[in-house]
């Protein structure tokens, strides 16, 4: 099968190669304002693809992902803001190119970000295993909010004041290459064995425990692997807005994210990316009514659990075999 | 020693708002297994209620007797409204609905209160008139008793006894504790189970508006976001007596006071909010049926 593995790589090194050509002309070509938009829609997409993991197809109802968000955001900012200049400096002797050292500190630090989010995940997770439902839905905000406050705390990190002079590494090609990291490690989780098993969790616990399934592994998991890209999404927000604030990860955010999954439809992918962008412009459509904005917001979520609770998509998805498939027959 | 009995006090005046809230919250979940998330926002409208109620009397110039006792009523009335529109809107049209639909709906009409008060309101915080001047009713060994405190507690305990009485003894209060235990055969019963989980809203809704007005009383400072800190206490204390539990509520919340004033005192007021989630992830953790709560065991 070396046909495959060469296919494989050479789609690889053509996805990288088209970020970066992206990376290189876009920024220069189109106003700042829509250049902020597409980050924070990649940001955005990041964040309700993860909690789909956890909410959609695990079916555990989690509303503490901004506390994910916020230890990867601060970690990985305290790393490159304490460790990462020095770190540049030794590695630009060893490595040729700077940017090459700048790349693999900021990838260090986003991955350290995500990494302490997803153990923050595991200590999350493993209570929920006694919890169902609503109780786990307050436990999970219950969490964000003890994040939060032990943050504030955190005087290394700019306490109330807010962590400051976040050096700037964060542009449109590590956005966009974790985006897709982030939904194809998603997507191929979930139409895997362990995606079997999430759904098995969220369809009916006690059965899937009957079927000889490890429930308890499969919903620690989910939460993990959510945190983790949670924290790395919250690791290149911080690096793009120079500035963090707790204020910022207040479960309002975890709500946010959450509307998006809903509105999106909860187990589809598609739905969160869909969800994600609507939801990233419209309130820049909507700055005209802006404190009209969260009124509509909610307004919209009763609407729409009254009206059509699986969201836009449902539990479809966007198959890119069915797309091969027509080539190939026409083929 | 002596600021030990001073937050203790203290403690247990904040907890009897918490358990007034807290009793709103355990009613419903009784009869509906449903977290009202938008219960902290009942409490809230109350609040803003009886500021309008008591400009319109002119309490503030005026105070009587009856006026306060008027914008009591007006609050607990506006709030009673509140939770039946609530409850007749969202609610039930969702009761046969998956859980997690539900609990969406309900963070949605709690957001919309929230920002639908910041904008009829305005977002800045309003004084409630003063009307009960503080007075210290008992000020011995550094101890200090205020008449607001007392009031605050006389009438909360007032509020539950009276509460409980309607639950233990009347045929009312015995047709929600049927419902509450199996919705479906109490209605093969012929009870009416749609009405009662509108009268279990009323009295929950109610009981909400009377502790914003005791708080509103003491605390001057109403604002359309007052709700949301007070009605995630809350739900953590009937977690913590016991979900679906009376008695239960009423002790999970005067835990909750007095945990949350002894932090502040003895640790650091950083840590208020917190103290509270805490709490909840510890008895979520040890008892999750609740200090009183009798465990239910897993059905297949």
């Amino acid at each position: 099968m070396k046909n495959k593995k060469i296919k494989r790589i050479l789609g690889l090194i053509l996805v990288l190669g088209f970020l970066l050509l992206v990376n290189y002309y876009l920024p220069s070509r189109i106003n700042p304002y829509l250049f902020q938009i597409i980050i924070l829609c990649g940001i955005n997409i990041m964040l309700a693809v993860s909690l789909n993991l956890i909410n959609g197809f695990t079916g555990q109802f989690s509303i503490g992902h901004a506390g994910f968000m916020a230890i990867g955001g601060y970690s990985s900012a305290a790393f490159t803001y304490y460790l990462g200049s020095g770190l540049i400096k030794s590695l630009s002797s060893v490595v040729m190119f700077g940017w090459l050292a700048k790349s693999i500190v900021f990838v260090f630090a986003l991955f350290l970000g995500g990494s302490l989010a997803a153990l923050a995940g595991l200590v999350v997770g493993i209570p929920s295993l006694r919890l169902k439902g609503d109780y786990l839905a307050i436990a999970t905000l219950g969490f964000g909010e003890i994040i939060r406050v032990i943050i504030l705390n955190i005087d290394a990190v700019g306490a109330a004041r807010g962590f400051v002079d976040i050096p700037g590494y964060t542009n449109l090609f590590w956005v966009l290459f974790f985006m897709l990291l982030t939904i194809v490690t998603v997507r191929n989780l979930v139409y895997s064995t362990h995606g079997r098993a999430f759904l098995s969790v969220r369809e009916d616990e006690v059965a899937a425990e009957a079927m000889g399934i490890n429930t308890t592994y499969y919903k620690v998991n989910a939460f993990v692997i959510g945190a983790f890209f949670a924290g790395i999404a919250g690791g290149l927000f911080g690096h793009y807005l120079l500035y963090l604030h707790t204020n910022s990860f207040t479960f309002m955010k975890s709500i946010e994210v959450i509307i998006m999954v809903v509105l999106g439809g909860m187990g589809s992918i598609t739905g969160s990316i869909l969800a994600a962008i609507i939801l990233t412009i419209l309130p820049e459509f909507l700055r005209v009514v802006k404190d009209y904005r969260m009124v509509i917001y909610s307004f919209t979520l009763i609407v729409l659990m009254l009206t059509r609770p699986q969201g836009i998509f449902g539990v479809e998805k966007f198959s890119f075999k069915k797309i091969r498939n027509v080539f190939l027959r026409k083929v | 020693m002596s600021e030990f009995i001073q937050q203790l006090i203290n403690g247990i005046a904040w907890g009897s708002i918490y358990a007034l809230i807290a009793l709103g919250y355990t009613m419903v979940y009784g009869v509906l297994r449903l977290i009202n998330f938008a219960h902290g926002d009942v409490y809230m409208v109350g609040a803003f209620a009886g500021f309008f109620a008591s400009r319109w009397l002119g309490i503030a110039q005026k105070p009587t007797f009856l006026g306060i006792l008027l914008v009591f009523l007006i609050s607990m009335l506006v709030c009673a409204c509140l939770g039946v529109i609530i409850e007749r809107g969202v609610y039930k049209p969702l009761r046969k609905a998956p859980r997690l639909t539900v609990l969406i709906a309900a963070i949605g009409v709690s957001l919309f209160l929230e920002n639908a008060g910041q904008l009829i309101f305005g977002a800045d915080p309003k004084f409630f008139p003063q009307i009960i001047p503080k007075k210290d009713l008992i000020s011995s060994g550094g101890v200090i008793l205020t008449n607001q405190q007392t009031m605050v507690v006389g009438i909360s305990l007032l509020l539950m006894a009276l509460l409980q009485l309607f639950i233990m003894r009347t045929k009312t209060g015995k047709a929600m504790r049927a419902v509450s235990f199996n919705r479906e055969a109490a209605s093969l019963m012929g009870i009416a189970t749609d009405n009662i989980i509108t009268i279990t809203f009323v009295i929950g809704s109610a009981l909400a508006g009377a502790a914003a007005i005791l708080v509103a009383l003491t605390n001057p400072k109403i604002e359309p976001l007052m709700g949301i800190m007070p009605g995630i206490k809350a739900f953590v204390a009937a977690v913590l007596g016991g979900i679906g539990n009376i008695p239960g509520a009423m002790l999970g919340g005067m835990i909750m006071g007095i945990a949350e004033v002894m932090v502040v005192g003895y640790l650091s007021s950083t840590y208020r909010d917190a103290i509270a989630f805490a709490i909840l992830i510890l008895i979520l953790l040890f008892k999750p049926s609740g200090l009183l709560g009798a465990f239910t065991g897993e059905k297949v």
